[in-house]
């Protein structure tokens, strides 16, 4: 252990702490840099996209779905051991991430629903060109 | 090990969460700025887990992130409701402005 640590101090230290589970941490840094990646992919979209609907595509899809992954690695993270109290920390976590899997689709679709009848109507190929004109 | 990788996820959260704020603040409709609202408060959410796990206090921290999830959810669908309600009013306005002109 001791020339482990003389090389690698940043995975010596995770061994010592996480103990005979640091596979699952491993998985849960892995899911959480999967969710950053994927809000990665929202945050340029807001900003590239030229109309409300491909906003709202690009938001609706990499949020809710980064939001799970992120959620679902820190539960991982935080399991520490097996005890009672870490059990209802993970399935306190699991219920958010069941909660936004079912709401953050709604309300995209009510927003999105909203903006249609309010004759916001999406970009066509003409309106495009227009703009690469000016 | 875990503190660093909260710390570095959190920093990086945030830092993500500037291009909503520019939504926010140049966005041609409204919808948008309400679209790039809610994608910040699921975040704030996910958020407050990383805080919990950087203070050691999860088990309490997890709470604030359910009810932060839930008002979010719920200002989202009231917000879309009260623009729908006000547009069907313009048009009802719309319509009396057509018929007085037809009259």
């Amino acid at each position: 252990m001791i020339h482990v640590q003389a090389v690698l101090p940043v995975v010596a230290e995770a061994v010592d702490k996480g103990g005979g589970i640091f596979p699952l941490q491993l998985i849960g840094f892995a899911l959480g840099v999967l969710g950053l990646v994927f809000f990665l992919g929202t945050a340029v979209g807001m900003i590239r996209f030229p109309d409300f609907y491909t906003r709202m595509h690009a938001a609706g899809k990499g949020d809710t779905l980064s939001t799970m992954l992120m959620l679902a690695g820190f539960a991982l993270v935080t399991m520490e051991d097996f005890s009672l109290g870490s059990w209802l920390l993970v399935v306190k976590i699991m219920a958010i991430v069941l909660f936004l899997y079912i709401t953050c689709p709604t309300s995209t679709h009510a927003l999105m629903r909203a903006a249609f009848e309010d004759d916001e109507m999406p970009l066509e190929e003409k309106d495009l060109a227009k703009r690469k004109k000016k | 090990m875990i503190d660093w990788f909260s710390i570095v996820m959190g920093t990086a959260l945030f830092l993500m969460m500037i291009p909503m704020v520019y939504r926010i603040w140049v966005g041609p409709t409204p919808f948008d700025r309400m679209l790039a609202v809610n994608v910040i408060g699921t975040k704030t959410a996910v958020l407050l887990v990383i805080i919990g796990t950087l203070f050691g206090r999860v088990d309490m921290f997890v709470d604030f992130a359910i009810a932060y999830a839930l008002l979010n959810f719920v200002s989202a669908i009231v917000v879309s409701r009260y623009l729908n309600r006000t547009v069907s009013l313009r048009d009802m306005e719309e319509k009396e402005k057509a018929k007085e002109v037809k009259a």
